[in-house]
């Protein structure tokens, strides 16, 4: 585990994640949006609470490659990264699950309602319980891994248990909640708040496609943060 | 006399257009953040955020780099 110089040391992304933020901040608020029904302004929450998402989903998939990438070298710097990406992963989602109960209290809760009453529906909503499975399942990741003492079985155990966590975050978020019925936008077999006939405009793209980018590098630049500060670790305790 | 009287009636006109010029144009002022509905002060207040949040993850990052030079 030497620390080479590698594309965690260069700056051009952090620069380029800085950007589009600034850009997604500006353009989130002050461009034109399709005006509709119920979602109002909110529609701007696109470029927030879907983005972390997407952010999440990206950072876990980077997490089982390195996980993959541990099993066929056994080499524990992987086994680090692996680790890393799945926890900045994990702030992302709870970050997407919360600002989703937050927008879903506004646009789904029936306002003639307590608000007890709603929140018993929105809470049963599938696509909330499907994600609330797939963070618990990563959650279990961290427990497990955490608490296995030594070294190589840990990384082992836990790369292998990656892969089954992966392998139920897809069906868990995209499958289930479309099987069954949920008030979340991309039940009906359309894409969830990208369908440009009914949800979207086009127009709304060209800020939501560099806010996906840009909150992913973030997400990136803190994982790679995270792994460096591991690596002169373990360089420490083995010198 | 018939010109005259043609001034006399332009008179009132020009006063008028004089009036609607002075309600149309109101005072500007350098009130961008004030206009549409404020919502340029939220975007102020969110830049600060970010840039705060991010000025924090870049000192890290700084910091994190000086260790790694000083272990090699």
């Amino acid at each position: 585990m030497t620390n080479e110089k590698n594309y965690m040391h260069k700056s051009w992304w952090k620069l380029l994640a800085v950007v589009l933020l600034t850009y997604t901040v500006i353009a989130g608020f002050l461009g034109p949006v399709p005006h509709l029904p119920l979602l109002q302004e909110t529609i701007r929450n696109l470029y927030f609470h879907v983005c972390m998402w997407f952010a999440m989903m990206i950072l876990f998939t980077v997490s089982v490659v390195n996980s993959i990438r541990y099993l066929r070298t056994f080499n524990l710097k992987y086994d680090i990264y692996a680790r890393q990406f799945a926890v900045v992963a994990i702030v992302f989602g709870i970050l997407g699950y919360s600002t989703g109960a937050i927008w879903a209290s506004y646009t789904w809760a029936d306002p003639n309602k307590p608000a007890a009453n709603s929140f018993s529906t929105i809470a049963r909503d599938p696509k909330l319980i499907g994600a609330a499975i797939a963070l618990l399942v990563y959650f279990a990741y961290l427990i497990l891994r955490d608490s296995v003492q030594d070294m190589d079985k840990k990384a082992r155990i836990s790369a292998v248990y990656n892969i089954f966590a992966y392998a139920i975050l897809f069906p868990s978020i995209w499958i289930l909640p479309r099987i069954l019925p949920s008030l979340h936008p991309g039940n009906d077999g359309e894409n969830p708040a990208l369908d440009v006939k009914n949800d979207i405009d086009s127009g709304m793209r060209t800020v939501f496609y560099p806010a996906v980018i840009g909150w992913t590098l973030l997400g990136v630049w803190i994982a790679t943060l995270k792994i460096r500060f591991s690596l002169l670790k373990e360089k420490k305790m083995s010198a | 006399m018939k010109i005259i009287r043609q001034l006399f009636l332009l008179l009132p006109a020009l006063l008028f257009s004089l009036l609607t010029l002075a309600q149309s144009k109101p005072v500007e002022m350098a009130d961008t953040m004030r206009s549409n509905g404020r919502i340029y002060v939220v975007v102020a207040v969110a830049l600060t955020i970010m840039a705060g949040l991010i000025l924090y993850v870049f000192r890290l990052d700084r910091k994190i780099s000086r260790l790694e030079k000083e272990s090699n």
